[in-house]
């Protein structure tokens, strides 16, 4: 779990952060999403000390982040960012072995766990562990800096806007392996972004930060059901937020019980995939497969509509 | 391509080193410019070693410049040098204008004739090229490749050991490289105040207007230069190669 | 310690303690402690006995002079503002120019004409940490192009104005000066000529060279590879292997000698500075060609523009901020290597550094290396002041 309490940073006049308190619950991935100059990066580097703060304090696990020196803490707590940041004249496998490395892990556990890492990012150690970041495609080289801030098996993973610089079929991509990855090592993400698609997605509790201040920081549906703040809605979005609520709930969470007429939905689908389905094919209600034990299941376009308002 | 240019190289350096070790031998090929009888190949000294004693005096100033070059340039990029860091940039500019010539002459006065003077101001002259590379390489690391480093606790002699120099070190070459070249022609002007090299064979031919001494110092000090340049830049593509930059 | 009671409240009323003003203003304090303020030399050539400045001058004297240099020191430990502390060197390198005068009338007994006073290596170093401080203050307050340009031709009235009131006749340099007045005039624009000369003909030439080699890369490394080996010829190797082929020229056609083609002198120095001059002229008009963006080009081929108006409007202007950068290179360069011209009987400043190291005169090295340098030194901040111009109207 990690604590911050009234959290700020000055640079001179300028607050860039101001007075943020907020409870990063354990195994949960969390999303601090604001537009630039927000303070949102801010805040994400004085967790790991990056950015040391001018007011407040960070508790890890209840401890004081300031009661170690900087560069242990941060051994412990993997950091990936936007381009990656890989270093170009080293393999993948180096690359992901440095922090292990600066711990003084033993080699063979070392390249065990690059081994592991590589497998459990898709890349094949036989072809990958010798190539230089260079020979990587885009894709591949967020990977890799994602698995290098997993390497040492941190508690905490911060990533600041990490899939910023991919295009969005390599993105959505990213984005999955991340959920997958989180819930393999139950790792606490926190991740930063400007893109409210990206936190809606992503997040269990989503932050949002306006002038250096936590204007929110709720469950996605909260944001949009009851907005504390006008600029919340606004970053949420007016126009389609009946939409983005449908996105938050998979077809399974609701699904009635027996079978109906009309296209098969997968259980993992949202309802908003669910209600375009129907719209597209015209029909009033869908089946839904894959639910678990296997039994017979679907939904209605009217008991879709139930879950698009507040309340 | 590629085996045309190794073959010149070693073609090059079979040229110098023969022509070092058995000067008489091409005697016929530097007779013609020779008049009312003179020697074709100068006499006055063992040519071989003087090659010697001057490409040891560039490497020496070149050793010297290397290692306090790059340290003050790792000095004034760190935070507690910082403050000497536009000083430096704009000294090393107004120091690449001072000709090496001056920089001799300047020397002269202050430690007297013979080797000491050239070796200074080879190692005067020869400190900015190096200096100045090594402040650029480590100022442009890729900042997300710092952050990173720094992110993953990396402490800053960790930092700078395993990230910056390495990633530095093609320009770092490079400037070594061009101080090399520079050194190896000013290092002839060196025997006008007494330093044992090269520039003896010259001076004695511009002395008693013997062309053929003019031109042996002269091919044998372009030699040099040419294939210290290339070696150079063998081991600069090699560490590119390592450091993986383009 | 004891005075570890007294510090904090000194901190809390001083600011910081200036890093670099620290470092110059302990070099400087030894330098003028530890080293000879002047040099008493009974003539031009003996070795000369040290004297520290307060054997020169009465202590009243040397505590005027040296005012300046403690205020200077004061603002350079503890005042941040650049333009303050560039005021402050720069009355204090007036201070220790007066002082080094007067110290040498001091010491100059009346009529006679033979003793030498020159600086020591307290001046030297003093007049070092100066010149740092004030660059520094400079290199801060990021003047202009045409803040900059003022700024030297400014200082450079001021000294050459200086020189001339006769303060400093007493001072070695000076008395060199004026043995070989009217030679230094004509071996000054000897240097000049040959330095400006040589650069205008490798203009001429390698600018048509460069856009060859741009527009067919095949000729590309041959030319710049050519180039670069003559650029690795030692500068007197050079001159006095093309003595032999002019020499002959001359011998042949005696209406070239009449021009002034020989084998000895300016000609060889001329041709040699031509072919150093070559590479960097060349190789910065095909590197300024080839950052051409390709979309000018293209829009200006796809509005009709011929080749040649392709050049001429797009190409060369734009890539000429970097030929001025070669430009820049090779007047430096030749600034430099003209002083070796005077090996071969080319003359300019070179004939007094090596006729001095000859004599072991180091006044005549003097009075030809400070002039080469602050030739090269004011050639370097013109053309940056250009190219930074031509950078900005482009922009």
């Amino acid at each position: 779990m990690i604590t911050i309490e009234n959290l700020s940073k000055r640079y001179g006049d300028n607050t860039v952060v101001d007075d943020v308190s907020m409870q990063i619950e354990k195994n949960s991935i969390t999303v601090i999403v604001g537009t630039s100059g927000s303070g949102k990066s801010t805040l994400l580097r004085m967790i790991n000390r990056l950015v040391e703060p001018s007011a407040g304090r960070v508790l890890l696990e209840g401890r004081d982040t300031r009661s170690e020196p900087a560069h242990l803490l941060r051994r412990r707590i993997g950091y990936a960012i936007q381009g990656h940041g890989l270093f170009p004249h080293r393999t993948v496998a180096e690359n992901i072995a440095t922090v292990p490395r600066l711990l003084g892990w033993a080699p063979e556990r070392v390249k065990a766990r690059v081994e592991e890492l590589l497998h459990v990012f898709q890349l094949d150690p036989a072809k990958y562990s010798a190539a230089f970041p260079h020979e990587l495609s885009g894709g591949q080289q967020q990977r890799v800096g994602v698995a290098r801030a997993l390497a040492a098996e941190p508690q905490v993973l911060l990533m600041d806007e990490p899939f910023g610089a991919l295009d969005p079929i390599i993105r959505a991509k990213a984005q999955e392996d991340l959920l997958d990855i989180q819930r393999r090592f139950g790792t606490t993400v926190v991740l930063v972004t400007h893109d409210m698609d990206e936190a809606f997605h992503l997040g269990d509790r989503v932050a949002v930060m306006s002038g250096g201040r936590l204007l929110q920081y709720d469950e996605p549906a909260q944001l949009l059901t009851h907005p504390a703040d006008p600029f919340v809605s606004r970053m949420t979005g007016l126009g389609d937020r009946a939409l983005r609520l449908l996105s938050l709930t998979s077809a399974a969470a609701v699904a009635l019980p027996g079978a109906a007429p009309g296209p098969k939905l997968q259980a993992s689908a949202s309802l908003r995939e669910a209600l375009s389905e129907m719209l597209w094919s015209g029909s009033q209600s869908c089946e839904v497969i894959g639910i678990e034990g296997g039994a017979p299941a679907h939904l209605t376009v009217d008991a879709i509509l139930e879950h698009a308002r507040p309340g | 391509m590629m085996r045309t240019a190794t073959l010149l190289r070693l073609l090059a350096l079979a040229l110098l080193v023969s022509f070092l070790i058995v000067p008489q031998k091409f005697a016929p090929v530097f007779a013609p410019l020779t008049q009312y009888g003179a020697p074709p190949i100068y006499d006055q000294g063992n040519l071989l070693g003087l090659a010697i004693a001057h490409l040891g005096t560039v490497l020496l100033a070149a050793a010297l410049s290397t290692v306090v070059a790059v340290g003050l340039g790792i000095l004034v990029t760190r935070p507690a040098g910082r403050e000497f860091l536009p000083l430096s940039r704009t000294l090393v500019n107004i120091g690449q204008t001072f000709p090496p010539v001056a920089v001799l002459a300047v020397t002269v006065p202050l430690v007297g004739f013979g080797e000491k003077p050239t070796l200074i101001a080879l190692f005067a002259y020869g400190l900015l090229p190096i200096f100045e590379n090594t402040i650029v390489a480590l100022q442009t690391t890729p900042k997300a490749v710092m952050e990173a480093a720094n992110g993953m606790g990396m402490s800053a002699g960790q930092r700078l050991v395993s990230v910056e120099l390495p990633l530095a070190m093609p320009l770092i070459l490079e400037g070594i490289r061009l101080s090399l070249v520079i050194n190896v022609g000013t290092a002839t002007i060196g025997s006008t105040v007494a330093a044992k090299g090269l520039g003896e064979v010259i001076i004695a031919g511009l002395l008693s207007n013997n062309t053929a001494f003019v031109l042996q110092g002269g091919l044998v000090t372009a030699l040099m230069a040419v294939l210290l340049y290339d070696a150079m830049v063998g081991l600069e593509r090699r560490v590119c190669r390592a450091v993986q930059v383009e | 310690m004891t005075s570890g009671a007294i510090n904090p409240p000194a901190e809390r009323a001083w600011p910081r303690l200036d890093r670099l003003g620290t470092l110059l203003v302990a070099a400087g304090a030894a330098a003028l402690a530890g080293l000879p303020f002047v040099v008493v030399k009974a003539n031009r050539l003996v070795p000369g006995e040290p004297r520290a400045l307060t054997e020169v001058l009465p202590p009243t004297g040397s505590a005027a002079c040296l005012a300046p240099l403690v205020v200077l020191s004061l603002v350079a430990l503890f005042v941040a503002r650049p333009r303050l502390r560039l005021a402050a060197a720069l009355a204090a390198l007036v201070g220790l120019s007066v002082t080094l005068a007067l110290a040498a009338d001091a010491l100059t007994p009346p009529h006679n004409r033979v003793v030498r006073i020159a600086a020591g290596g307290g001046f030297w170093v003093v007049l070092v940490c100066l010149g740092l401080l004030a660059t520094d203050a400079i290199t801060r307050l990021r003047p202009g192009p045409g803040r900059r340009v003022l700024f030297l031709a400014g200082a450079l009235t001021f000294v050459v104005a200086a020189l001339a009131s006769g303060f400093f006749d007493h001072l070695s340099v000076m008395r060199e000066y004026q043995v070989n007045a009217e030679r230094f005039g004509r071996e000054l624009r000897q240097h000049v000529l040959l330095a400006l000369g040589s650069l205008l003909a490798a203009v001429v030439a390698g600018a048509p060279l460069g856009v060859l080699c741009h527009r067919i890369p095949r000729i590309r490394e041959g030319i710049l590879g050519t180039l670069n080996v003559i650029q690795t010829v030692p500068a007197i190797a050079l001159f006095g292997i093309l003595m032999a082929p002019l020499g002959a020229l001359a011998a042949a056609w005696p209406l070239l000698e009449r021009i002034g083609v020989r084998g000895i002198g300016a000609a060889p120095a001329a041709v040699a500075l031509f072919l150093y001059s070559l590479l960097p002229i060349v190789a910065n008009t095909v590197l300024g060609l080839k950052r051409v963006s390709r979309a000018a080009v293209e829009a200006a081929r796809g509005m009709g523009m011929m080749p040649r108006q392709v050049l001429w409007r797009i190409e060369l202007p734009l890539a000429l901020p970097v030929i001025l950068t070669g430009i820049r290179v090779v007047l430096v360069q030749n600034i430099g290597m003209v002083t070796v011209a005077a090996l071969i009987g080319g003359g300019g400043l070179g004939t007094f550094v090596f006729q001095g190291i000859g004599q072991t005169a180091i006044d005549l090295v003097l009075l030809g290396a400070i002039p080469i340098v602050v030739l090269a030194f004011c050639a370097a901040v013109l053309l940056d002041a250009l190219v930074e111009v031509m950078d900005r109207v482009k922009q």
